[in-house]
């Protein structure tokens, strides 16, 4: 063997080495995360046992003895994404049934790159313009003392996840073989009767995990919820109300704290919280998508 | 019902829904070129925010932006592509690899805060790196590492599997296989991820909250360690945070972002479509 080409060996060797380095660096930053939040979120539990955190109604974080209760942010989180959700899952299923299987191929770019778009814009962006045009509305309309609420976050955000849904849930119908598709067309079925009974049913997996997908996007959303809802750590009555979510929390109060204070853990051990949560929710959507393609 | 009227009816209400999710976004882009086309000038652009923001140009917002997204980029793309490299030619089928690609599925899904949080425990603080650029762009490069995996993978994976036959039958290695023939072929797609992955870098808020981001700094950088204003951040303030800014400045802002952004994703696309015109196999 030469000497060049042993240094060629050599080195592809490191570069072979480096590769899978970067393979695994993926597992590593899950880990890294994830320890990165245990480290200060833990230590809150040594001043609040967990139940008391999980289920507190009272989150004063820097008041004399302090009050570390999430419920009203996991509330606060769970009305505006159900809001969300129940906006968003009904309309993006039909636009990406529409833009699937009706629109012609010309409009079906067109409609494709609207749907890009508005996944481009963000979110801070939509918060601003929520602001000043939505909220608003939304006082003007209900007739309420404040347009900052649960309300008018939900619809913002059914916005934001409507990107995933329509995207997600249009691959899925998209995939389904066109041999189904004749096979009803040819007994006679219309192009509707087709689409209910065979071809929205054979992509059902993949729209599940469009939606599950969508609601994990509407979840951790943090900008534009911040800048509508409200900001109002109490439990919400209704959802024309100011609540406030966990996202929101941790970044509006962050800058505030000293790093190391009970405070600060607190908001660590909230990040804790959400990671599960939408580690739970992305791990079922996988499970589904997977379920489709076998 | 007549089957041919419900078709009707159906198909009418699923255009409605569709022109629900499209038209706003078209309306939300021609409120603000219209409200903030006004303020845009040379001196806008190019000067430093003065009187508390309430007046000047938003020059640093622009230029720390630029700096962020630029840090982003030379970190993530070497290892993004490298990781995909990694999953298309060298992975086998196995629970490791399944694992790793579970953990790409789960880095698109962590919140954007966490991100956040994560910067802050370990760049701010662990590695001493403090509240800076060096800090924001790594919170950053790790954030958009998912978006530009997915699509290089993609890009990899479309190159024939006879691209490669060819190179190593005759007598290249693999690594160079990998580097003067799949690569190459991939490009395209790589690009068009890591674009996307930018414009997504320069729109983000959340991850840069803790990391990065000055409320009011009328300066350029001097170094990484330093604190810049950001562009997205900016927009936050100036809406949230300032009482009684003009709406110009604010609409002003709000444009720049957007048409940063805009015209990334612009670039993605036509990178794309010339590709996907382009291809012989």
């Amino acid at each position: 063997m030469t000497r060049d080409k042993r240094n060629q060996r050599i080195r592809e060797f490191f570069i072979e080495k480096t590769i899978s380095a970067s393979g695994i660096a993926s597992v590593v930053i899950v880990v890294l995360i994830f320890v990165f939040l245990l480290k200060d979120g833990l230590s809150l539990f040594k001043i609040e046992s967990i139940q008391d955190f999980l289920s507190g109604k009272l989150w004063y974080p820097i008041s004399d003895p302090p009050k570390f209760g999430i419920l009203p942010l996991i509330l606060g989180s769970i009305v505006v994404t159900a809001g969300a959700t129940a906006i968003s899952v009904p309309i993006g299923v039909a636009s990406a049934i529409y833009i699937a299987e009706v629109s012609s191929p010309r409009i079906k770019e067109y409609l494709k790159a609207g749907v890009e778009l508005l996944a481009a814009i963000p979110s801070v962006v939509l918060g601003f313009i929520g602001v000043v045009t939505l909220v608003p509305f939304v006082k003007q309309f209900f007739n309420l003392p404040t347009g900052l609420t649960a309300f008018s976050g939900s619809i913002m955000l059914a916005f934001m996840a409507m990107p995933t849904i329509v995207s997600i849930a249009e691959d899925a119908l998209t995939a389904v073989p066109r041999s189904y598709r004749e096979g009803a067309l040819a007994l006679g079925a219309t192009k509707w009767q087709t689409i209910y009974k065979v071809t929205v049913p054979s992509a059902a997996s993949g729209i599940v995990a469009a939606v599950m997908l969508g609601v994990g996007r509407v979840i951790g959303e943090t900008m534009a919820v911040m800048m509508i809802t409200g900001n109002a750590a109490v439990i919400p009555k209704s959802i024309f109300q100011p609540v406030r979510t966990l996202t929101a929390t941790i970044a509006a109060e962050m800058g505030e704290t000293v790093r190391g204070s009970d405070h600060f853990y607190a908001l660590f051990a909230i990040g804790i919280v959400l990671f599960l949560i939408t580690f739970f929710i992305n791990m079922i959507a996988d499970l589904y998508l997977h379920r489709e393609k076998r | 019902m007549n089957p041919r009227l419900t078709q009707r009816i159906a198909f009418a209400i699923l255009l409605i829904c569709t022109l629900i999710v499209i038209v706003p976004v078209l309306l939300i882009v021609a409120m603000i070129i219209k409200n903030g086309a006004g303020a845009i000038s040379w001196e806008f652009l190019t000067t430093m925010p003065r009187a508390g923001m309430k007046e000047g140009g938003i020059f640093p917002a622009i230029v720390g932006t630029l700096y962020l997204v630029f840090g982003a980029v030379l970190f993530a793309l070497p290892l993004g592509v490298f990781a995909s490299v990694y999953l298309t030619e060298y992975a086998r089928d196995n629970y490791f690899t399944r694992l790793v690609k579970l953990a790409i599925v789960n880095l698109a899904g962590v919140p954007s805060v966490i991100y956040g949080l994560f910067g802050l425990g370990l760049f701010v603080t662990f590695l001493h790196f403090g509240t800076s650029i060096i800090s924001g762009s790594l919170t950053l490069g790790i954030m958009i590492l998912p978006v530009i995996i997915t699509a290089s993978r993609e890009a990899l994976d479309s190159v024939p599997r006879s691209f490669r036959e060819v190179s190593l039958s005759l007598g290249g290695s693999k690594w160079q296989t990998i580097k003067r023939v799949v690569i190459p072929n991939a490009l395209p797609g790589i690009l068009t991820g890591t674009v996307l992955g930018v414009s997504r870098a320069a729109g983000e808020t959340a991850p840069i909250l803790f990391t990065v981001a000055a409320f009011y700094l009328p300066r350029l950088p001097n170094s990484p360690f330093d604190q810049v204003m950001a562009l997205p951040y900016h927009l936050y303030v100036l809406s949230t945070q300032v009482p009684n800014v003009k709406s110009s400045i604010t609409y002003g802002t709000a444009l720049v972002l957007i048409t940063i952004v805009l015209l990334m994703n612009l670039f993605a696309i036509i990178i794309r479509s010339r590709f996907r015109r382009r291809k012989r196999w």
